[in-house]
């Protein structure tokens, strides 16, 4: 089974994150850039199909120059090799434009199965995947907490509010994925060596045949016109708990008419 | 004059607040009429049409076929596509839930259309407002190429009724090979009892790591239906097995925008901040006065949620 793994790299969560004054992009050059976390967990759920099942497993990013960190991180945990598709002239594409980008990318593949995310943690939440499914004509099984292969057989556990729906479509499929899939592995020394020496091939838009005007600003579909700070919430009134705490909490709530 | 779309979210128990919220804000687009779009099993609009004309949708178009529920999402983004070709409408509005998203994406595709998701309010000129990396930042954007599609956050506004008698108008359910290859093949309810959903409770009452364990997650659940809230949890209680991840607030679960947000044993990271940040009132209770959830608390109690929260759940009792 060939798998293609999607991994995006974005600027870490836990810190602080802006958007540039120039051109209202995400300012990746100030940012700690990380392999977005649910992608992590594609990877790691790609590795156990091939642990079970043999075949390979190929990571892709669309990304600029800086991903490559990310793409090499992502191979010490066990994919065997990378694409990463980078264009100057990607700065600033939109989702419609980032997906037909990673569809040409996947085309070219030839592959039994696509993992990703199931939301990146920088903006373009949970659309990418069945973008991507639009434009290749594939299944999109998404939002899986549970995968399961049989042969060209697929099944997922899709979560919803009300519990989760049980989805199943033939290879070739693509699979999103949450956290609450599987732990995923550490890279270990021997991983971070190897990951060093795996073939990672560099293909531009005219390698996949898309022109430089559907990407970028001059493509997009969609624009931010401005953006600005939100003011911090203010603390307010913190008491200690003595030996009411629980009457005072709820004085302060029905103070507020929630009681 | 043109119309705009609302695409409609309904449970078993019939449409969501969402759906209403959505509604409310197409009417005060002023763009033109609002009209509904259900795309649902055989009957499903049926039973909704009343709750939609009540908040002010002019025609209910009626989208029915087991194709639509027994395949995911696809079908649904092919007939929506169509509905948008064949009417023009001059916006449409979905949930920004996962299937809501998830259809906006293929439309947009389908369409070579922008799109615009979690939104929390649109203006006339489609210019629609997000709050973006952990409600630090908030962005104003347009859709540049075709008209706005946009998915709305639940709770951004309070929705208002405004009673008219749709027009139901059929729609009819054509859809390819090409959709049909994600099949569902079951529907699993797992129990929350009578709680309000999460996204869309008023009231959310959140357990973290602080609760201990599974079973002391009934003293959250007790201040959550004494209050007539939904029970919220930190990833890290969802990590320890506490509370199920379908109830997870923060960067990875839900995002919650609920009048009152009680944070009972949670630290107040970041990434669960990102959740629910935009909260009306937020209380919180923590041990430590250090924690910072106080940073943002409108109310803090510093102390144990052993003591705190039974002694609430008392007090809320006695003056009932
Ligand atoms: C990419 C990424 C995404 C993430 N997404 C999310 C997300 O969606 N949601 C989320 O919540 N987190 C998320 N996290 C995790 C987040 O960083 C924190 O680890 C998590 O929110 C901590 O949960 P907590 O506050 O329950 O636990 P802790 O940080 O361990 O805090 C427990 C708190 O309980 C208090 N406490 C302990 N005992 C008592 C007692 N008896 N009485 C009163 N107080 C007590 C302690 O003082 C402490 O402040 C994410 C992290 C990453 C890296
Ligand atoms: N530029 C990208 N390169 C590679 N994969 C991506 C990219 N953008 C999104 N993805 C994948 O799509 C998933 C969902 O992303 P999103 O729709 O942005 O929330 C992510 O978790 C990634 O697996």
């Amino acid at each position: 089974m060939k798998i293609v793994v999607l991994v995006k790299q974005v600027p870490d969560s836990g810190a602080d994150r802006n958007l540039r004054s120039d051109d209202n992009t995400v300012d990746r050059a100030s940012a700690n850039n990380v392999i977005n976390e649910m992608d992590e967990y594609a990877i790691e759920e790609a590795l156990r199909l091939k642990e079970a099942h043999g075949g390979e497993v190929v990571v892709l990013t669309v990304g600029p120059d800086r991903a490559t960190e990310s793409i090499r991180k992502a191979l010490s945990m066990g994919p065997d090799s990378a694409v990463h598709v980078v264009d100057d002239a990607l700065h600033g594409s939109c989702a419609v434009a980032t997906s037909k980008v990673l569809a040409a990318a996947i085309a070219q593949q030839n592959a039994d199965l696509v993992i990703c995310g199931a939301e990146s943690t920088d903006g373009r939440v949970q659309v990418l995947p069945h973008m991507i499914a639009e434009r290749l004509g594939i299944a999109a099984l998404t939002g899986a907490r549970k995968l399961t292969v049989d042969g060209s057989s697929l099944t997922i556990e899709r979560q919803t509010d009300e519990g989760y729906e049980v989805v199943s479509a033939a290879t070739p499929a693509l699979v999103s994925v949450w956290d609450t899939i599987n732990d995923p592995r550490y890279p270990s020394f021997k991983g971070i060596m190897a990951a060093k020496k795996k073939p990672l091939q560099t293909l531009s838009l005219s390698d996949l045949g898309v022109a430089a005007a559907e990407v970028g600003f001059e493509g997009a579909t969609s624009a931010v016109v401005e953006h600005s700070k939100r003011p911090p919430r203010q603390a307010g009134n913190k008491v200690d708990a003595g030996d009411d705490g629980g009457v005072k909490l709820v004085e302060y709530l029905a103070s507020e008419k929630f009681v | 004059m043109a119309e705009v779309l609302v695409v409609v979210e309904a449970s078993p128990n019939g449409v969501k607040k969402v759906t209403l919220e959505m509604l409310t804000l197409a009417r005060s687009l002023g763009l033109g009429d609002v009209a509904a779009v259900v795309l649902g099993g055989e009957g499903a609009a049926a039973g909704v049409v009343d709750k939609l004309g009540e908040y002010g949708a002019a025609k209910v178009y009626a989208a029915e076929s087991a194709d639509l529920t027994d395949y995911l999402v696809a079908p649904k983004a092919t007939v929506l596509a169509n509905l948008i070709k064949q009417v023009s409408p001059a916006a449409v509005l979905l949930p920004s839930s996962q299937e809501g998203k998830e259809i906006a994406g293929r439309v947009a595709v389908k369409l070579d259309n922008g799109l615009l998701t979690d939104v929390v309010a649109v203006e006339s000129d489609g210019t629609a407002t997000q709050v973006v990396f952990a409600g630090s930042t908030i962005v104003k954007s347009k859709v540049t190429k075709g008209l706005p599609i946009v998915t709305v956050r639940p709770n951004s506004l309070t929705p208002a009724a405004s009673p008219v008698t749709p027009v139901v108008e059929a729609v009819a359910v054509a859809v390819e090979k090409r959709d049909l290859l994600a099949q569902v093949v079951e529907r699993k309810v797992e129990a929350k009892g009578a709680r309000p959903e999460l996204a869309e409770a008023s009231i959310v009452v959140s357990g973290g790591r602080g609760v201990g364990s599974a079973d002391n997650f009934k003293l959250v659940e007790e201040l959550a239906d004494l209050l007539g809230g939904a029970v919220g949890a930190s990833r890290a209680a969802v990590d320890s097995g506490f509370y199920p991840h379908q109830f997870q607030v923060g960067q990875t679960g839900k995002t919650v925008s609920p009048q009152l947000y009680v944070a009972l044993g949670i630290s107040g990271a970041i990434q669960h901040r990102a959740g629910m940040q935009t909260s009306k009132t937020i209380v919180a209770v923590n041990k430590d006065a250090e924690a910072p959830i106080f940073e943002l608390a409108d109310f803090g109690v510093v102390g144990d949620l052993f003591k705190v929260v039974p002694q609430a759940a008392e007090e809320i009792r006695k003056r009932k």
